[in-house]
């Protein structure tokens, strides 16, 4: 073993019954046999969410983005909010697996699996919003660069619209590939394991016939350490982008050059609430608690009170700018945000994003199950107001006074929001019940380590 | 050590419960003389490459290939199309403007480099969807390691050598598996 562990540090894996066979049993488990009532009953309610997003999509197209709530002056409002709420869900599962892959973090291993999938299944929600909000949805393929017959008729590659369409493709693209790699073997073990010859088939087809062999394993460590390097600036450079869609403009309250740090640092800390909020829910539904433990649950809320502070401070920072900066129409934003007509929203987004994570000082409060479930719907709210914060209040009382409007959401804005986290938890529901949610080789290879250091602090110990 | 290409019909393999173990027992065969043609395991066991002399993969060099190329392609397009073929005044701002094209040329290097790597390591792999594996024991998915030795045209002399091999290495169980 290379590497050494420490015995000062909680476990990351708990029970004492625990072997590579009953680390390979409790996680294939899950995807094995019929799914129990509560899973057809939130897949029910998951359905019916994907059901009414499809209804106001369709009505959407059919009738244009007129049935939104948009008006001349405040034109992009809740389809941009969701977009980059869920960007910012996005980020968690490729941070975790990446960079703390890179930081040889090894509680990564609990929960890198589900969130990962969460990522992509975020990333497939959020990247619905440019393409609806386009209106001519059948025209959206005019983003891509090809040569045409249209002139040729080019994007342009100076705007930060189309390097979002570059962005957000790649970081799909990419998570994706390092998902599946890391599935493969896993899928193997659950092909080996199963009884009928039909789902022997569908699992080998899925592990891409993996065998598991020396010369294997060494490419895969290979891959997965270059895949690791190349995700991290990415992960970085996606909220970037996205952050440069609002900084390169010339609206007070959006042309600020701290957006891309401040909106990364808000990415990774929507992004470890979501995992909080799924993961504490599938530890307990799937009884994966020796898996995603107490440690797990703590480290995770140890990065939300980080990047909220982060976050917090770029809140401050913004205010303090738009004093310092002695420009008139910045301090207004600024001054509109907290005590304007949305002053609701703004003091949601401070006391849900900045307030609220403060508790996970204590300890106490970081390892309990009850806080840390209140405090990720906490921060999932609060971070949803921060970007309709952003967005609406900087555009809703613009240059010229007699075009201030309030904006008001139709019925078709919150369906296709709360439709979209429908069709964002029927993908998670299927993942649960169909893939390892957790990824069995890598927790048998902290396993491993584990119980070797183990052993040999009982040796010690006994010879005292 | 067989680099992936499999001609092999016929082993004889051990199993092991522990890395520990089945690292220890590949050091014993290789002492007794032989060379493990597969050795499996349910993940990456860290030390095996050097005993077996699994060469580094060069992977990566895959990887950085592909990646430049994305570069070099992102970088050639976005100035054939703003100097050439479509330059267009966005703002004032000049045709050519290597700021901005940063974020895309990242992009597409990142996104290259990946796509790329993801296809040569399946390929080196001899991964695809559907394919049909050779696998030795199925528990060595789950909690078993295994050392394999293929057999094909050697004399039950040089057969039963290494069953006792593997035996004496500490072998739970010494099989033989052919494939059709």
């Amino acid at each position: 073993m290379s590497q050494v562990d420490s015995l000062l540090r909680e476990p990351l894996i708990n029970g004492v019954d625990k072997t590579y066979g009953k680390i390979t049993e409790d996680i294939v488990r899950n995807t094995e046999g019929n799914p129990p009532k509560d899973w057809w009953i939130a897949f029910g309610f998951a359905l019916a969410g994907l059901l009414l997003y499809v209804i106001a999509v369709s009505w959407t197209i059919f009738k244009g983005i007129g049935v939104w709530g948009l008006q001349k002056t405040v034109n992009w409002a809740w389809d941009i909010t969701n977009f980059v709420w869920w960007v910012g869900i996005g980020h968690a599962g490729t941070l975790i697996s990446a960079v703390l892959l890179l930081f040889k973090q090894k509680w990564r291993t609990g929960i890198n699996r589900a969130a990962e999938a969460m990522t992509i299944f975020a990333v497939i929600c959020a990247g619905q919003f440019p393409l609806i909000h386009m209106g001519r949805i059948w025209q959206g393929f005019f983003i891509f660069p090809y040569a045409n017959t249209r002139g040729p008729l080019w994007v342009n590659f100076n705007s930060p619209l189309l390097w979002d369409v570059f962005a957000i493709s790649t970081y799909f693209t990419v998570s994706c590939l390092f998902w599946y790699s890391g599935l493969m073997p896993d899928f193997a073990t659950i092909r080996d394991k199963a009884k009928s010859a039909k789902r022997k088939k569908i699992y080998n087809i899925l592990s891409f016939g993996w065998r598991g062999t020396a010369i294997q394993w060494s490419r895969f460590e290979s891959l997965s350490l270059v895949l690791a390097g190349l995700s991290t600036p990415l992960v970085l450079s996606v909220h970037s982008v996205v952050s440069f869609d609002f900084a390169t403009s010339v609206i007070p309250g959006w042309h600020t050059t701290i957006f891309p740090p401040y909106f990364v640092a808000g990415a990774i800390f929507s992004g470890f609430a979501m995992v909080q909020t799924l993961m504490l829910i599938t530890r307990k539904v799937q009884k994966l608690e020796d898996y995603i433990t107490i440690a797990h649950i703590e480290s995770m809320n140890k990065v939300i009170v980080l990047t909220g502070s982060i976050v917090g401070i770029a809140y401050i920072t913004e205010l303090f700018i738009a004093w310092y900066s002695g420009y008139l129409y910045e301090q207004y934003a600024f001054y509109n945000r907290a005590f304007g007509d949305y002053w609701w929203a703004y003091w949601s987004m401070m006391t849900c994003n900045v307030l609220s994570p403060q508790l996970f000082w204590f300890k106490k409060m970081r390892r309990s199950v009850f806080v840390s479930f209140i405090m990720s719907i906490f921060v999932n709210v609060g971070m949803w107001f921060e970007r309709f914060v952003i967005i609406v209040t900087s555009l809703h009382k613009d240059f010229l006074v007699s075009s201030w409007n309030y904006f008001t959401p139709t019925w078709v804005d919150m369906s296709i929001f709360i439709g979209s986290l429908g069709l964002f938890f029927t993908c998670f529901l299927l993942f649960t019940r169909t893939f390892p949610v957790i990824a069995i080789a890598e927790v048998k290879a902290i396993f491993s380590s584990i119980s070797e250091a183990a052993q040999a602090k009982a040796k010690k110990e006994g010879s005292h | 050590m067989s680099q992936g290409k499999i001609e092999h019909r016929k082993y004889v393999y051990g199993i092991y419960s522990h890395e520990t173990n089945f690292l220890d027992a590949i050091k014993s065969v290789q002492t007794d003389g032989l060379t493990v043609d597969d050795a499996y395991s349910p993940f990456p066991v860290h030390g095996i490459d050097d005993l077996l002399g699994v060469k580094e993969t060069s992977l990566h060099k895959a990887g950085f290939t592909l990646g430049f190329t994305g570069l070099v392609t992102a970088f050639s397009v976005m100035t054939y199309v703003n100097t050439i073929g479509y330059p267009t005044i966005f703002g004032g701002k000049p045709f050519w403007s290597l700021p901005a094209f940063i974020p895309v040329m990242f992009e597409t290097t990142v996104l290259m480099a990946a796509v790329g790597m993801f296809f040569v390591y399946i390929k080196r792999n001899e991964l695809f969807p559907g394919k049909i594996p050779m696998i030795i024991d199925e528990r060595t998915t789950d909690d078993k390691f295994a050392l394999a030795f293929a057999i094909d045209g050697k004399s039950d002399d040089e057969v039963s050598k290494i069953k006792s091999a593997l035996q004496k290495s500490g072998a739970e169980e010494v099989n033989t598996k052919s494939f059709e």
